[in-house]
């Protein structure tokens, strides 16, 4: 070893100081995949939809906000899409909350929970339609009963697709909930008993605060899955009128019109939509307490 | 609330066919530290949450006074308790952690804010009220939990090893302050631990289980003193304990042999097989009139004035004792025990 090498570190263990070593090769995988699949469609969309057929380059924007046909698939999505949302997540709290601790047939239950979402929108749309349509099971049992005089509308409108949604959601937001309440250390509730909080109490002030901030994420990877619906509103939609929703629009534009500069442009204020949602509720979730909640994970 | 007793009546647990607490009895008194000792498994956390109402009992009855209060859920009987891992809310300040109880029982606002500040001031807090659980070091966190349980004045404080999750230096401190808080508050206290130490030092009386069962109820003293059975005495600090046989008996003293040795000790047993318990620190080195034993040093332990000697018997067995005297490993020596501290039970 001379004098200059052992007074300075090897290269290496400089590198290594600063996080630099070996492992990070571990990323070319990932990063490859996602330069390729990823960004390189994405902005190869994005330049795409500043090259329109005619006008200038903001001309396929200014034609979508100009026409209240493509304008007024924005509103009609997030008139399914929150909805959807809301409902899947709202429903996992309460289930999560009693799956949490050891309960008879939690496996078996759980495992019905989640078998939706191994079935793919479509598969869902052909038993909706089997067992919602006007000659499904459903309708055939209430005219049989008398219940209903005629068969009750649930598909080919927006009350399908809405079931859709929240048939191959709930197992999602259902599963991401459960992880985060089994995150939240059970002696904290006890301890809350102890000091004389009821159920609704422990619920309210210890259990939902802890919870919010991953509510607020189980939210938006709902909400994008729900936004982005396209085989639903399809099969089990109204895709003319009432639920003519912005993929649809993109979808339109693209492969039936052959315009794929403004299917893009169309997609890109798809994407624009869903992280405005995104960031109010990620604003949301920056206001509450986000530390350790106890859980041994 | 007051009371004159808190009575456990053949309070049994059972989780499918295995019994964590079979048929324990046990009487406190208003005011009285009780301390359940045993090793992890023995039942005595399952006593705990029982007691507080976070486990129910599969046979038996808990009173107080005259009131039957297992049917009672957790926040109905109002009993403090102070958790292992401390369990503060940790999306709460200090002062809102120890306010939690108070604002649930719809304490005046004024009042509550007057007594979080006393209890604060009880465990010497006050500077940290307004930080949370995570900028507190585990001592203070610790004392935060013991604040939130004594602010509501419980009948009855329940507290599941609040010690051990903390490194010693600071573990001597918090039982220090559990001893004053328990003097100046004289609040009924059940304490769960696995240390015999911490359970000695604290308590006024003892409970000893075993494998959901009791073994000995009784003071520090007796506990310590006079254990009823090997297994006590080995949790009391007996480290030595020798299988014998009884040779022969008088009284409350008996012969035994065992081990290539021949003592005398005390206890009341026929002749026939037993076991012999001795503290380390009852040995004495030299000549002594009872009891010689010559033992070879094998590993010696400083203990600061004392050391720690592992050493054997001509037999092989191995003999642990104390002393000041200086030896090494390889030294050969005479060492004694009078034999009022030879103790003999049954195997």
């Amino acid at each position: 070893m001379t004098a200059v090498a052992s007074a300075r570190p090897a290269l290496r263990h400089r590198l290594a100081e600063r996080g630099i070593d070996r492992t990070l090769l571990l990323l070319v995988p990932g990063l490859l995949v996602t330069a390729c699949l990823f960004l390189y469609p994405f902005l190869y969309g994005l330049q795409l939809s500043f090259a329109p057929r005619q006008g200038g380059i903001f001309a396929n924007y200014a034609r979508f906000f100009g026409d209240p046909y493509l304008r007024d698939t924005i509103w009609t999505t997030l008139g399914i899409a929150l909805p959807a949302t809301f409902i899947n997540v709202l429903a996992s709290i309460p289930i999560a909350y009693v799956m949490r601790v050891r309960v008879r047939g939690k496996r078996l239950l759980t495992t019905i929970l989640v078998v939706p979402i191994t079935l793919g929108t479509v598969l869902t749309a052909q038993g909706l339609i089997m067992y919602g349509g006007p000659a499904g099971w459903l309708n055939k049992v209430l005219t049989v009963l008398g219940i209903t005089d005629e068969p009750l509308p649930l598909i080919h409108n927006y009350t399908g697709v809405l079931l859709s949604l929240v048939i191959t959601g709930f197992p999602f937001s259902f599963l991401l909930t459960l992880s985060y309440l089994s995150g939240i250390d059970p002696s904290l509730e006890k301890a809350a008993a102890t000091l004389g909080a009821n159920g609704v109490q422990r619920f309210r002030r210890i259990t939902l605060p802890l919870l919010a901030p991953g509510l607020a994420i189980t939210f938006c990877l709902s909400f994008v899955m729900a936004f982005s619906v396209f085989p639903s509103a399809q099969l089990v939609g109204d895709p003319a009128n009432e639920t003519r929703v912005i993929s649809i629009a993109a979808y339109h534009a693209a492969f039936e019109e052959y315009d794929y500069s403004m299917g893009s442009a169309v997609a890109m204020l798809m994407a624009v939509v869903m992280l405005i949602v995104i960031g109010l509720v990620m604003a949301w979730r920056g206001t509450l307490y986000r530390g350790a909640t106890g859980g041994k994970g | 609330m007051t009371f004159e007793q808190l009575r456990l009546d053949g309070v049994s647990r059972s989780f499918g066919t295995a019994n964590a607490l079979s048929g324990l009895d046990l009487a406190i008194a208003r005011g009285e530290f009780v301390a359940l000792l045993g090793p992890s498994g023995c039942g005595k956390s399952t006593a705990l949450n029982c007691l507080a109402g976070l486990l129910p009992l599969t046979g038996g009855s808990i009173w107080l006074d005259d009131a039957r209060i297992d049917g009672q859920p957790p926040e109905q009987r109002g009993f403090g308790m102070v958790f292992q891992n401390y369990a503060l809310f940790p999306h709460m300040s200090v002062r809102a952690n120890v306010g939690f109880g108070l604002k649930m029982r719809k304490v005046a606002r004024a009042d509550a804010r007057r007594r979080v500040d006393e209890a604060l001031r009880l465990v010497q807090l006050t500077d940290h009220a307004a930080k949370f659980p995570a900028q507190l070091s585990g001592g203070q966190q610790q004392r935060v939990a013991i604040a939130r349980a004594v602010v509501l004045e419980p009948p009855v404080v329940l507290m599941d090893e609040p010690l051990s999750n903390l490194d010693a230096k600071l573990r001597l401190e918090m039982r220090m302050e559990i001893r004053r808080l328990h003097q100046t508050l004289g609040l009924t206290t059940v304490y769960v631990t696995h240390d015999q130490e911490e359970a000695l030092s604290l308590a006024d009386r003892l409970v000893v289980l075993r494998d959901g069962t009791v073994q000995q109820i009784g003071t520090p003293e007796e506990v310590y003193a006079q254990p009823v059975n090997s297994y006590v005495a080995s949790f009391m600090g007996y480290r030595n304990l020798l299988d014998v046989t009884v040779t022969g008996a008088a009284g409350s003293s008996v012969t035994v042999e065992g081990a290539g040795v021949r003592l005398s000790g005390r206890g009341s047993l026929a002749e026939g097989p037993a076991k012999v318990a001795i503290r380390p620190e009852d040995f004495v080195i030299g000549d002594a009139a009872e009891n010689a034993l010559d033992v070879t040093v094998e590993i010696v332990e400083y203990h600061g004035r004392e050391l720690s000697i592992s050493a054997r018997l001509p037999s092989g067995v191995p003999v642990y004792f104390r002393t000041d005297k200086r030896l090494a490993p390889g030294d050969t020596t005479r060492i004694g025990i009078p034999a009022e501290r030879v103790l003999v039970f049954e195997p």
